[in-house]
């Protein structure tokens, strides 16, 4: 995962660079909660422009981020949504709460 | 009766995964599937492996099993465990249903295998385990070249 900080809008982009599975979820959760402590942002961006594969386990994760986004008073937001990263997304409801950019 | 075959067993690991849906698509690629019908493949069998290892076997190890036959052009792909088994098989394939939901799963892995492939059947027996197959047609991409051919032919006379 590559993280940037925007100081000036709060503003904390998480691009994953990893296929998103039950194997590799584990770690791409605890470096996104590790960086949204640090950072105490308003804002969050998931960029998905790298990520090659991702099942149900994508779904798990923007949730629980989302829910930890809420605690730290953050809001959450995805970017980069195409082919079945975007199909899974639709069927799943959440772009009703988390919007796309 | 069949094109092809194979089988692959491996222990109940989720560093296994990766390996399982790779492998099958490499085999699926035999029918000249598009990226999309590749992408559609690996998902639905990344769904049935992990719920085979985080459901099936819980924290235990065990061994799951995936056979694929190539039938015309048809992928049949076999997924199953000696895993618990699952109680209600019409409640888990519902969306949301799940029961691990601290974990943060989403329920939503029949779902999106249903949606995935054309076929999807679950058969489980409690404490016996479950298997999953289903089932994908490939759509032959050869007419194409046979339209191109016969275009080629006419214009040139
Ligand atoms: N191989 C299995 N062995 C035992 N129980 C299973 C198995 N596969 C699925 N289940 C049961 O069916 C439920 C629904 O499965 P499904 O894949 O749809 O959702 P999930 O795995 O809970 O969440 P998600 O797949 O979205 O991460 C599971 O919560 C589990 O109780
Ligand atoms: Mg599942």
């Amino acid at each position: 995962m590559e993280t940037e900080f925007f100081e000036k809008d709060k503003l904390l982009v998480l691009k994953i660079t990893d296929e998103i599975d039950e194997h590799s979820v584990q770690k791409i959760r605890r470096r996104a909660d590790y960086e949204m402590e640090r950072y105490m942002p308003k804002k969050i961006v998931f960029d998905f422009d790298s990520v090659t594969f991702m099942d149900s386990a994508g779904i798990g994760l923007i949730i629980g981020r989302y829910k930890f986004a809420n605690m730290i008073g953050a809001k959450i937001c995805m970017r980069n949504l195409t082919g079945s990263v975007r199909r899974i997304f639709d069927m799943s409801g959440i772009l009703k709460l988390i919007p796309v950019v | 009766m069949f094109n092809n075959e194979m089988k692959l067993e491996f222990i109940s690991k989720s560093s296994n995964e990766a390996f399982a849906r790779i492998a099958v698509a490499a085999f699926a690629s035999q029918l000249d599937p598009t990226i999309e019908e590749l992408a559609d493949i690996k998902t639905a069998v990344s769904e049935a492996v992990t719920n085979s290892i985080i459901h099936g076997y819980d924290k235990k190890q065990g061994v799951v099993k995936i056979s694929a036959w190539l039938k015309n052009n048809e992928i049949i792909i076999e997924i199953s465990d000696k895993g618990k088994g699952i109680e209600n098989i019409e409640q888990a394939k519902e969306p949301l249903y799940t029961t691990k939901p601290n974990l943060e799963r989403s329920g939503m892995g029949f779902t999106i295998m249903e949606s995935f492939m054309d076929k999807m059947n679950v058969e489980s027996v409690i404490g016996l385990g479950t298997k999953i197959t289903m089932s994908k047609i490939i759509k032959p991409k050869i007419e194409n070249d046979e339209d191109e051919f016969k275009m080629l032919m006419t214009t040139n006379s």
